[in-house]
C-alpha cells in the first residue's frame, strides 16, 4: 500500500483510441430510435462505429468480439442537446449588439465539471452556445462529449475539416438593454436587418469580384460568418419566447434565407400552426414552472405535444444551466405526462436533435454505419427511477455510474462541481 | 347593479368550503400513519377526514360523491417555499419576498404580503400541494418572518395555519449583502446576528417600550418562534448550530447542501433540517450539493422535510412533488419520500395534529393520481382542500 502522488488520472483516459476486436452489447432492451424497440437486441461497435444491430435471434456477434451484458437494462442512442452552455463558456462583450465574430471556440474549458455532469445525463453530443443578452451573441460548436485534453478533442469535423457549429441569436426581452443594444422590439429587428443587409452586400462584393482578387473586398470576420448564415452552412438558432417574436424571427429568416432553429418557443403552442408551415424545427425547453420572466410566463409541458400535433420537428434542449444535463430525460418524460407521444419524446432528445445539429448522417440513432454514441440505461429512459449506467462516445465509454469516480458527478457530493484535473489527488495503488 | 354583481362574485370567491359529503376511493391510499392501504375509502364530512379504511369493511354511505383513483395521499406540504410573496413574472412589482434595505427585518410579516391568488400557488396545488410553509426569502442575514398557508382557492382567513411561524435568517454566502452594505464577511454576519439577538435578550428582560423588531426577535429568543437558518456550507451549518446553542433557540436548518459533511454534528445538535431541493443548481454555496442528501438524512435519522424552495430566475418556483420524486429515485423510496412532503414536513412544522396523514378528524387536504406520484408521465387527477375539491384536471 504505497501512497503516490498521481496525476490525475481522467486526464489519461481522455486519450484511449476506439477498441480494435468488436464490441458487443448483448441482452437488454434496444430503442433504436430508426425503427421500433427490440426487446432482446445486439448492439456490435468497432473502431468508434456501429456495425450491427438487431435482434439476439438475427444478429450475428463476430468470433473475438468482447462481450458486455445488457439484460435488464436498456440501450439507446447518446443523447443530443441541441442548446447548452456546459464549459464554463462566453460570448459577445457589451460592446455591440451583433457579435457574429465571436466564436464559443475560443473560449471553452473542457475541464469544467458540467460536461461529465453532461455525460453522466447521457449526453453525447451538445451544441454549446454563447451565451444571452444579444441580438447576436456569436458561433456556436456542436461538441462530443469525449474526454478532452483540449477543446480539439471535442470537436465534429466534416470531411473538409469544417468545424460543426451554428450562430446564436435572440429577440425578445433578451437582447433588450441602453444603447447601442436596442430599447424595443421593433429596434432589435431592425439592428438585425440593417447587419444582414450588410451582409448581402459584402456578399455581392465577392461574387462580383469572381476570380479578380483586386476586386475582393477587405476581409470581414462578422460579415464572413453572416454569409455563411445566408448560405446555409450555419444554422441560426435563435432564442425566442413571446408568439409575435416567434412570427418576427420567421419573418426574419424569410427575408434573409437563413436557416433557423427556433429555441424555447415558450409560446410555440399558440402559434403551432405558422411555425410547422415554415418547416422550421423548434428546440424547447421544459421548465418546472412557468414564469421567471415575461416572455415565459406561458412555458408548458403542453409545448412539444402541440408542436408534434401541428407536424414540427421538436428537439429538447437543457440549456444547462437552466435545466441540468443530468435531467433532460426528465424534460422528454414530462412532455409525455402532457400529451406529447412516447416515440417523438424519445426522437426529440435524440434524432430530432441530429437534425437540428446537421448531424443526422453520423448520430441520432442506433444504425449499422453510425457513430458508436450510445448509452446504457437501469430501466425505461422516460422513469423517474431509470439511471443512466453507462455513456460511450465513438466506441470509448466516457462514463460508469459503478465507478465511484464518475458517480460522483452522477449524484453530486464534495468535488462534484470541480473542474477535473484542476487539482492533485492521492491514490493509494498506481498501476 | 354593479356593485351588486361584485358582492356575489366576492361571495363565490370567498365562499366557505362547501360541506360536501365526499368518499374517495383508491387502489392504494398512502395513509402515512401506518403502511399504505390496499383498495382503500377515505370518508370525508365538513372539511375532515371522517374515517379511512379497506374497501371491504368502509361503507360509502348514501348521498356522498365517490371520487376514484389509482392512488390517494395527503396534501403535499411544501416546508420552505416563497411562492405568495414572490410572484410568477419576476417582474419587481411582484417580488416582495425580500427587502434588501437593511439587513435585519425580523418585523415584516409574511401575512401583509402573501398573495393567495399568484398563479404560482395553483401551479403547486395542481400538483398535489396543499399546504405550503412560505414567507421572506434567504438571502438576507433576516429578511422577514414565514407563514403556514393552505393553497384552497377559497381566501379564508382560517386558510392560515401558523400566522408567524419562523422567523427567516441566513448565514454563509446567502447572508452577504449587496454593494458594500454590511454584511460583508461571513463572521460579520454572525457577529451581527449575535449582536441583535443579545438586543432582543435585553428587550426581553427589561420590557421597555414596544418595538416591533425586537419584539419579533424576543418570541425567538423565548423559543415562541423558530429561527430558520438558511445556510449551506459546511461551517455556516456548524456557525448556525453554534449561535442556536449559544442563545438556546428553536433553530430550524434550512437548505444545507453541505449537511453529509458535518452529519454528525447536525444529528447531535438536535436540530431539523428543511433540505434544499433535490434539483437545486450547483453552484457556489451549494456547489457540493447531493441528489443523495434525503436518503442519508432518512439513515441517520434527523428529523427533515423537503422544500421547493426559492428561485429567482426560471423557473420561478420548482414543485416539491417534483423534488421528493428524484430523491426517493436517489435512495429514499417511494414511501420516504412521500412522508418527507406529508407527514414528516407536518411534524417538522408542527401543523401535524391538521395535516400530514390520512385520519379520522385531520382535516380533509387529499392528492389523487392516476399511477405512482413520483413517475415523471403521472398525473395529478384530484385536489381536494378541506373537504372541497379544488381541481380534477389532470396536470
Amino acid at each position: 500500500m504505497q501512497l503516490r502522488w498521481c496525476l490525475p488520472l481522467i486526464l489519461l483516459g481522455g486519450i484511449v483510441f476506439a477498441q480494435e476486436s468488436p464490441l458487443a452489447i448483448v441482452g437488454g432492451r434496444v430503442i433504436p430510435i430508426a425503427g421500433p424497440e427490440i426487446p432482446d437486441g445486439v448492439l456490435v461497435v468497432q473502431n468508434g462505429k456501429i456495425l450491427a444491430i438487431g435482434p439476439a435471434a438475427s444478429t450475428a456477434i463476430p468470433g473475438g468480439a468482447r462481450r458486455i451484458d445488457a439484460r435488464g437494462k436498456v440501450l439507446m442512442p447518446g443523447l443530443v442537446d441541441s442548446h447548452s452552455h456546459i464549459g464554463g463558456i462566453d460570448g459577445g462583450d457589451s460592446s455591440v449588439p451583433l457579435q457574429p465574430d465571436v466564436r464559443v471556440l475560443d473560449s471553452i474549458n473542457v475541464r469544467d465539471a458540467r460536461i461529465q455532469k453532461a455525460q453522466a445525463g447521457g449526453i453525447t453530443v451538445a451544441n454549446v452556445m454563447p451565451g444571452s443578452g444579444h441580438l447576436l451573441s456569436g458561433q456556436t460548436l456542436y461538441l462530443k462529449l469525449r474526454d478532452g485534453h483540449s477543446i480539439d478533442d471535442l470537436l465534429i469535423r466534416d470531411t473538409s475539416g469544417n468545424i460543426a457549429g451554428g450562430i446564436k441569436m435572440a429577440n425578445g426581452t433578451n437582447s433588450r438593454r441602453n444603447p447601442p443594444f436596442p430599447g424595443t422590439r421593433a429596434k432589435s429587428a431592425a439592428l438585425v436587418r440593417e447587419q444582414y443587409i450588410k451582409a448581402q452586400e459584402y456578399r455581392e462584393k465577392i461574387r462580383k469580384a469572381g476570380a479578380d482578387a483586386s476586386k475582393m473586398p477587405a476581409r470581414d470576420l462578422r460579415m464572413e460568418a453572416l454569409v455563411e448564415a445566408m448560405e446555409g452552412q450555419r444554422v441560426v438558432h435563435f432564442h425566442t419566447h413571446r408568439h409575435d417574436d416567434i412570427l418576427t424571427v420567421l419573418r426574419l429568416s424569410r427575408e434573409f434565407g437563413f436557416r433557423v432553429v427556433l429555441h424555447h418557443v415558450s409560446d410555440g403552442w399558440k402559434v403551432a400552426g405558422e411555425i410547422a408551415a415554415s418547416k422550421a424545427p423548434c428546440s424547447i425547453i421544459v421548465l418546472d414552472s412557468p414564469g421567471g420572466k415575461e416572455e415565459a410566463k406561458d412555458v408548458s409541458f403542453i409545448t412539444g405535444g402541440a408542436l408534434e400535433k401541428a407536424g414540427a420537428l421538436v428537439g429538447f434542449h437543457t440549456d444547462d444551466g437552466i435545466v441540468d444535463s443530468r435531467f433532460f430525460l426528465r424534460e422528454a418524460a414530462l412532455a409525455v405526462r402532457a400529451g406529447m407521444s412516447r416515440e417523438k419524446a424519445l426522437y426529440g432528445v435524440t434524432m430530432a436533435n441530429a437534425r437540428i445539429l446537421d448531424l443526422h448522417k453520423r448520430i441520432g440513432s442506433l444504425e449499422p454505419g453510425k457513430d458508436a454514441d450510445f448509452i446504457l440505461l437501469s430501466g425505461d429512459p422516460l422513469s423517474v427511477y431509470s439511471h443512466v449506467l453507462e455513456t460511450w462516445v465513438d466506441g470509448t465509454k466516457v462514463f460508469d455510474r459503478s465507478d465511484p469516480k464518475d458517480k460522483l458527478y452522477a449524484v453530486g457530493g464534495y468535488g462534484a462541481s470541480h473542474d477535473q484535473g484542476e487539482a492533485i489527488f492521492f491514490v493509494e495503488e498506481v498501476e | 347593479m354593479r356593485s351588486a354583481l361584485c358582492l356575489l362574485a366576492a361571495a363565490s370567491l370567498a365562499a366557505p368550503a362547501a360541506s360536501a359529503q365526499i368518499a374517495v376511493r383508491g387502489e392504494t391510499v398512502y395513509t402515512m400513519s401506518g403502511g399504505p392501504l390496499r383498495d382503500g375509502v377515505v370518508l370525508i364530512r365538513d372539511g375532515r377526514i371522517e374515517r379511512v379504511g379497506p374497501a371491504a369493511s368502509t361503507s360509502i354511505p348514501a348521498g356522498y360523491r365517490t371520487l376514484q383513483a389509482k392512488v390517494v395521499t395527503p396534501g403535499l406540504i411544501d416546508a420552505h417555499t416563497v411562492v405568495g410573496l414572490s410572484g410568477y413574472l419576476n417582474q419587481p412589482s411582484d417580488q416582495d419576498q425580500r427587502e434588501s434595505s437593511t439587513a435585519m427585518q425580523p418585523e415584516l410579516r409574511a401575512m401583509d404580503a402573501f398573495n393567495a391568488n399568484e398563479r404560482l400557488i395553483e401551479w403547486a396545488r395542481g400538483f398535489g400541494v396543499t399546504t405550503i410553509h412560505t414567507g421572506h426569502a434567504p438571502g438576507s442575514l433576516i429578511s422577514g418572518q414565514t407563514m403556514i398557508v393552505k393553497t384552497s382557492t377559497n381566501n379564508a382567513e382560517d386558510s392560515v395555519l401558523a400566522q408567524e411561524a419562523m422567523v427567516a435568517a441566513s448565514l454563509g454566502g446567502l447572508a452577504r449583502a449587496e454593494q458594500g452594505k454590511s454584511p460583508g464577511t461571513r463572521a460579520k454576519a454572525a457577529a451581527m446576528l449575535r449582536e441583535e439577538l443579545v438586543k432582543a435578550q435585553e428587550y426581553d428582560r427589561k420590557h421597555e417600550a414596544k418595538d416591533l423588531h425586537l419584539e419579533a426577535l424576543a418570541r425567538v429568543i423565548r423559543g415562541e418562534v423558530p429561527l430558520l437558518v438558511s445556510v449551506h456550507r459546511a461551517n455556516d451549518i456548524l456557525t448556525a448550530i453554534r449561535l442556536g446553542q449559544e442563545f438556546k433557540l428553536k433553530l430550524v436548518l434550512d437548505g444545507v447542501a453541505e449537511a453529509p459533511l458535518v452529519l454528525d454534528e447536525i444529528k447531535a445538535s438536535g436540530y431539523p433540517v428543511i433540505l434544499h431541493p433535490t434539483m437545486y443548481r450547483a453552484y457556489a454555496d451549494t456547489e457540493n450539493i447531493s441528489m443523495e442528501t434525503a436518503a442519508l438524512l432518512k439513515k441517520a435519522g434527523v428529523p427533515f422535510a423537503l422544500q421547493s424552495g426559492l428561485e429567482s430566475y426560471v423557473p420561478k418556483t420548482r414543485v416539491v412533488l417534483f423534488e421528493a420524486a428524484i430523491a426517493a429515485a436517489n435512495g429514499l423510496g417511494i414511501e420516504n419520500g412521500l412522508a418527507s412532503v406529508t407527514i414528516d414536513a407536518a411534524r417538522l412544522l408542527k401543523i401535524d395534529n391538521r395535516v400530514g396523514s390520512i385520519e379520522a378528524g385531520k382535516d380533509a387536504d387529499l392528492a389523487l393520481y392516476d399511477g405512482d406520484p413520483f413517475e415523471y408521465t403521472t398525473h395529478c387527477t384530484g385536489v381536494i382542500i378541506d373537504g372541497r375539491v379544488e381541481s380534477e384536471a389532470a396536470r
